[in-house]
């Protein structure tokens, strides 16, 4: 029987037989935490092995982006007990100034094709972007992987997703992935690794792999992989990680759970209305929704190109007065794109708000919090209620984010 | 030695219609306002803290309770305090259909008992199964009686690893066994 890429990725990482729902013990190329878990890692850590070293401490890691640089004391204190930590066991650390871990991942070339990658970070699976292993864990586990090099792991099933059909622009590649979280629910690819197939796949630039891979996450999956791709982006991510990109492809006779056909050929702008990142609908149906605030950014939607496209709407327009349009590269290396760009200095004009590089408003970290009763459209990947505050947020591209910002509601950039 | 058998009062995560609810994420268990908490004794007191018509659980909640909730409980985030805000409430365990893959790991690497069951939303629909019910649960045999309403169920018994890193109190203790 053959193998589908999961389970490759850990039998090569295993000394066990590998079959689904089985569990192995996998051993774990690169271990990290961020200023969210870190801090519980190192209590873990220092309470279970003392000051006894790391299992190899390059690599070990810690990335801060969901609350940096600081904005409140705790962070702060917490952040700078795992520098303290990070010194002592010669740790690096990526630290304030570099942005979102996962994606400091692919940047360094750490996060490379065939590796396991964890972090505590649920969105570590956009890893499968560049064909890792990636998965978030939660602290006792990270902890444990800072010591030992490896964690226990159930070899999840394989569904196949076949996209049918191409989209052009204002479709994007996340109203694709919203089309999809529409399809399979949180239930269809639960606990189950996703291989996704078609040709408009082939077209996805690094950025637009990292928006669907994102959010497996939301599909309740383990992690998602794009085998096919064309020779442009192959470049592209050997040019931004430094390293060749040669993923696993699956075996022709490899076995899938599933095998699920979605016909997205001139698919219009998908929004995801509150409370779930299924709830999703065509942007024509939510069209005149008022709004208070727009976000762009997250591990979903914040790379170069995300921005130059918002840019592109924004150009020559001004974001409608009252509404606030929050801005967070994902990155450093990003910020830096963005200002040779000029991007920057665009959005600026328009009346966006540049924050530092980092998460945003996914958590209590940074900007886009929502006061009650105020709505909030957002490229980003949960708009659970609660989650970003009392206010009520829609999920959309960076496109519909930023046309909306214009005209003051939920709106397409053909509405323009 | 841990028991592999239990015996709580339930809570069944229904809305105020009594429908399960679902995909109940950690946010809603745990809000991210709280993540800079380190220590587990603190966490109990905003266990469910964002979840609408239960913001009040950690006050209700008495040590050994069990929780029942609807499929996908845990989604979302990797937080280990969404766990571990139940072990500072001493909630003995959580029974769902399905469980967030993240959570599910989690739980078990905390020495928690979370178990599955794909009979709990017929058995809640049919209200065979209610807040306030005793339930005796064996979770290697994968067997549950209702005593209040004398119903047996089951449940998915645990894998190997996860009663054996239950049983040894949490991956560490696990891990020690292993070197």
């Amino acid at each position: 029987m053959g193998q589908t890429i999961i389970e490759k990725i850990i039998q090569s990482h295993t000394q066990e037989e590998v079959r689904p729902g089985k569990i192995v013990w996998l051993d774990l190329d690169i271990r990290s935490a961020r200023d969210f878990g870190g801090p519980n890692v190192v209590r873990n850590y220092e309470r279970e092995y003392g000051d006894k070293p790391v299992a190899d401490s390059r690599k070990t890691f810690f990335t801060f982006d969901l609350c940096a640089p600081a904005c409140s004391l705790k962070y702060a204190d917490n952040q700078q007990l795992c520098r303290l930590f990070a010194r002592r066991q010669n740790i690096k650390v990526f630290d304030v100034d570099q942005g979102i871990g996962s994606h400091v991942m692919i940047e360094e070339g750490l996060a490379k094709a065939r590796t396991t990658v964890v972090g505590t970070d649920s969105h570590f699976n956009i890893l499968g972007a560049v064909g890792s292993f990636g998965q978030g864990m939660g602290d006792v586990d990270i902890a444990f992987a800072f010591r030992t090099g490896r964690t226990w792991f159930e070899v999840p099933e394989t569904v196949k997703i076949i996209l049918k059909g191409k989209f052009s622009f204002p479709t994007t590649a996340k109203d694709v992935t919203l089309f999809i979280l529409k399809n399979l629910g949180t239930s269809k690819a639960a606990l189950k690794a996703i291989e996704f197939y078609g040709e408009a796949l082939r077209q996805f630039s690094l950025a637009e792999r990292i928006t669907l891979c994102s959010m497996v996450t939301e599909m309740a999956g383990i992690i998602g992989f794009i085998p096919e791709f064309k020779a442009q982006t192959k470049a592209e991510i050997e040019k931004v990680s430094g390293v060749e990109f040669n993923p696993f492809q699956a075996d022709e006779d490899a076995y899938y759970t599933e095998t699920i056909g979605i016909d997205i050929d001139g698919l219009q702008p998908q929004v995801a209305a509150p409370f779930s990142p299924t709830n999703v609908r065509p942007v024509s149906d939510l069209k005149g929704v008022r709004i208070d605030s727009g976000f762009i950014g997250s591990c979903t939607n914040g790379r170069v190109e995300d921005f130059a496209l918002a840019s592109r709407i924004l150009a020559g327009r001004k974001i409608k007065p009252g509404i606030m349009l929050k801005i967070a590269p994902a990155t450093r290396l990003v910020y830096q794109q963005m200002l040779e760009k000029g991007l920057i200095k665009e959005l600026f004009q328009s009346g966006a708000i540049i924050d530092s590089p980092g998460c945003g408003g996914c958590a209590e970290g940074h900007i886009g919090l929502t006061g009650e009763g105020e709505i909030q459209i957002s490229s980003a990947n949960r708009n659970f209620a609660g989650k970003q505050g009392k206010g009520q947020t829609y999920l959309a591209s960076p496109a519909v984010v930023a046309a909306s910002c214009v005209l003051g509601h939920i709106a397409s950039p053909e509405d323009l | 030695m841990k028991k592999s058998r239990l015996k709580g009062r339930l809570w069944v995560l229904c809305d105020s219609q009594g429908q399960l609810l679902e995909d109940i994420d950690t946010d809603q268990i745990y809000h991210n306002a709280y993540l800079y908490i380190t220590d587990v004794a603190q966490m109990g007191q905003y266990a469910l803290g964002s979840l609408k018509g239960w913001k009040d659980f950690s006050r209700k909640a008495s040590a050994g309770d069990i929780i029942v909730a609807g499929r996908n409980f845990g989604a979302g985030s990797s937080r280990q305090q969404a766990v571990d805000c139940f072990i500072s409430l001493g909630i003995s365990m959580i029974m769902a259909p399905s469980f967030g893959a993240i959570y599910f790991r989690n739980a078990v690497n905390s020495g928690f008992p979370v178990l599955r069951s794909a009979e709990i939303e017929s058995l809640v629909r049919n209200k065979e199964l209610e807040s306030g019910d005793i339930v005796k649960v064996d979770f290697r045999q994968g067997q549950a009686i209702n005593i209040t309403k004398k119903i047996s169920f089951t449940l998915e018994s645990m894998s190997d690893v996860q009663y054996q890193i239950y049983l040894a109190g949490g991956l560490f203790r696990y891990g020690r066994k292993l070197r």
